[in-house]
């Protein structure tokens, strides 16, 4: 383990040199978006003034040059999940387009009128809609893993949901909205044990500690680059390459198609048969270099780093008199969703903003989540690996100057 | 009062706060007197929503004026929802159909009334506005 110069990464992001409102700009709001560091930003640039071109098409240099690029970017995705094939990698606008595509591809391929699909109350609505739009279009049945008070998982539950129709289980590895760490080997062994298929929703996960989906035996992961200091509008679907080779491809188009004709199309392989249309290219390289970004400090040391920051704010938070944190499960990432006594969030928030401090507000995409806990939303702060305890002072110090406001 | 002149008042009002922090207390305080919203009107149709707060506006006639009821579940929104009662409650439908409510961004809460904003503020106003040509419409 090595100990990250935290100021010396944040030399890397100028945005957080940001004055907002008179006052410094303190970013809590990295579960939703973190910032790009410098290289990511200059990459992506790159791209546009040195090799910008379609990629697999032309016979050119620069469109040569493009494709390797791209197809570089993969592997880092490949190697960073460490998935057995880069092809088993499908590049997608984020977490959001990969599990619409899974949805789409899974539930033509696999879904039978009667079927079933586990997801569990602390999804992000984009792990809930797709797989009721499915649903509705199947005539399947959507099953929900319940949670208790603290936010963990009531796992024992999922014995119960897990049938013969169960096709397959869809879960976040973290909520977004309590941080809650999932205990995921376990779903994933007993999803398989009763020959299910499993998808994690790694959007929350990637960036705060190791994700490998062979020593997982995931069959599907899905995560979004944005969250991960890369460009928005970029993420990854990983699937094993059997799944992906049965399964029909959602959109139609350009790349990938083998031949067309008006009788009949022959898909091209993976992961193309997956990616039609031009890619976001420059920034799918852009993942490449922010994937770089993280396995460069070191995904534990990043994560070690997280926790210490996630600890001290939670000691400083208790002692803020009317804190009410949401979401007390035994292991957790980088997130705290919280109420101070009857304070809105929207006042709060509102509030925190003229000091400088940026955090979320609402109901975070959770709205299971906020009815299981009856509460119209929280305020959420969320660490990235640039946050510092001095921050976290800046921020109790001002829920608590805000408080009093209200009284 | 005609609405240009309650505006000028609330303008004059905030004018003495110098700090962001004392203009939010009053906002506070506004939104903690607004007079109470009557339960029997907070039904759904009533509900405005945003994503992150929500507005509940009701509305009547009396003698050729429109009277609004107001209340929101976060405080500050609740102040600004007081702020639009008092400049327009009481006012005429071609009134308040004319009135430009510039004072909003004289006090410098126009931010909190951005559609990107999603507190049912925006959503009030228009909302506002339509009792008003419905009021109007059934005068005529």
């Amino acid at each position: 383990m090595t100990k990250l110069d935290i100021q010396d990464i944040r030399k890397q992001f100028p945005i957080l040199d940001s004055v907002i409102h008179g006052k410094p700009l303190a970013y809590f709001d990295n579960a939703a978006t973190t910032h790009k560091p410098n290289r990511v930003v200059n990459k992506v640039k790159e791209v546009y003034e040195t090799l910008n071109s379609n990629i697999h098409r032309g016979v050119h240099h620069l469109s040569n040059l493009a494709t390797v690029a791209h197809e570089e970017a993969r592997i880092k995705v490949q190697k960073f999940i460490n998935a057995a094939h880069s092809h088993e990698v499908i590049f997608t606008s984020g977490a959001t387009a990969s599990i619409n595509m899974l949805a789409n591809s899974f539930g033509d391929t696999y879904i039978e009128e009667g079927d079933e699909i586990i997801i569990s109350t602390m999804e992000h609505h984009s792990n809930i809609v797709p797989w009721q739009m499915i649903c509705k279009r199947k005539k399947a049945v959507l099953k929900v893993i319940p949670i208790d008070e603290n936010g963990d998982l009531i796992i024992e539950e999922l014995d119960n949901l897990l049938s013969p129709k169960t096709k397959l289980v869809a879960v976040a590895y973290v909520s977004n909205a309590l941080g809650t760490i999932n205990p995921i080997e376990d779903i994933i062994r007993k999803t398989h044990a009763n020959n299910s298929l499993i998808m994690i929703d790694a959007s929350q996960a990637v960036h705060h500690f190791k994700v490998d989906v062979q020593a997982l035996d995931c069959d599907f992961l899905v995560f979004s680059g944005h969250k991960i200091y890369g460009p928005t509008g970029t993420g990854a679907l990983y699937g094993k390459e059997k799944y992906l080779n049965e399964m029909e491809p959602w959109q139609g188009g350009g790349e990938m198609i083998k031949s067309v004709s008006f009788e009949e199309t022959t898909y091209n392989e993976l992961p193309f048969k997956f990616e039609a249309g031009t890619p976001n290219i420059a920034g799918a390289i852009g993942l490449g270099e922010a994937i770089d970004f993280v396995s460069e400090l070191g995904v534990e040391n990043i994560h070690a780093y997280e926790d210490e920051v996630l600890k001290y704010a939670t000691e400083q938070f208790l002692k803020i008199p009317g804190m009410r944190i949401i979401g007390t499960a035994k292991k957790k990432a980088s997130v705290i969703s919280f109420l101070v006594g009857d304070i809105h969030p929207f006042d709060m928030g509102t509030m925190l903003d003229k000091l400088g401090l940026a955090v979320r507000t609402g109901h975070h995409c959770a709205q299971p989540v906020m009815d299981f806990y009856k509460i119209p939303g929280t305020l959420r702060a969320s660490f990235a690996v640039y946050n510092t305890k001095e921050e976290v002072d800046r921020l109790v110090e001002g829920i608590s100057k805000v408080a009093m406001l209200f009284g | 009062m005609t609405i240009k002149e309650i505006q000028d008042e609330i303008v004059e009002e905030f004018s003495a706060f110098d700090e962001w922090m004392d203009k939010y207390a009053y906002l506070i305080e506004l939104g903690n007197d607004l007079e109470p919203y009557n339960d029997d009107y907070r039904v759904e149709q009533n509900i405005l929503e945003g994503c992150q707060s929500k507005v509940w506006l009701h509305a009547w006639m009396e003698d050729g004026k429109v009277f609004y009821m107001g209340d929101s579940d976060a405080i500050i929104v609740k102040g600004i929802v007081a702020l639009m009662i008092r400049a327009l409650s009481g006012q005429s439908p071609n009134d308040i159909l004319d009135s430009d409510l510039s004072f909003i961004d004289e006090v410098g809460l126009k931010d909190h009334l951005s559609p990107t904003r999603s507190n049912g503020l925006v959503a009030m106003i228009k909302q506002m506005r339509l009792f008003a040509i419905a009021f109007k419409a059934k005068q005529a």
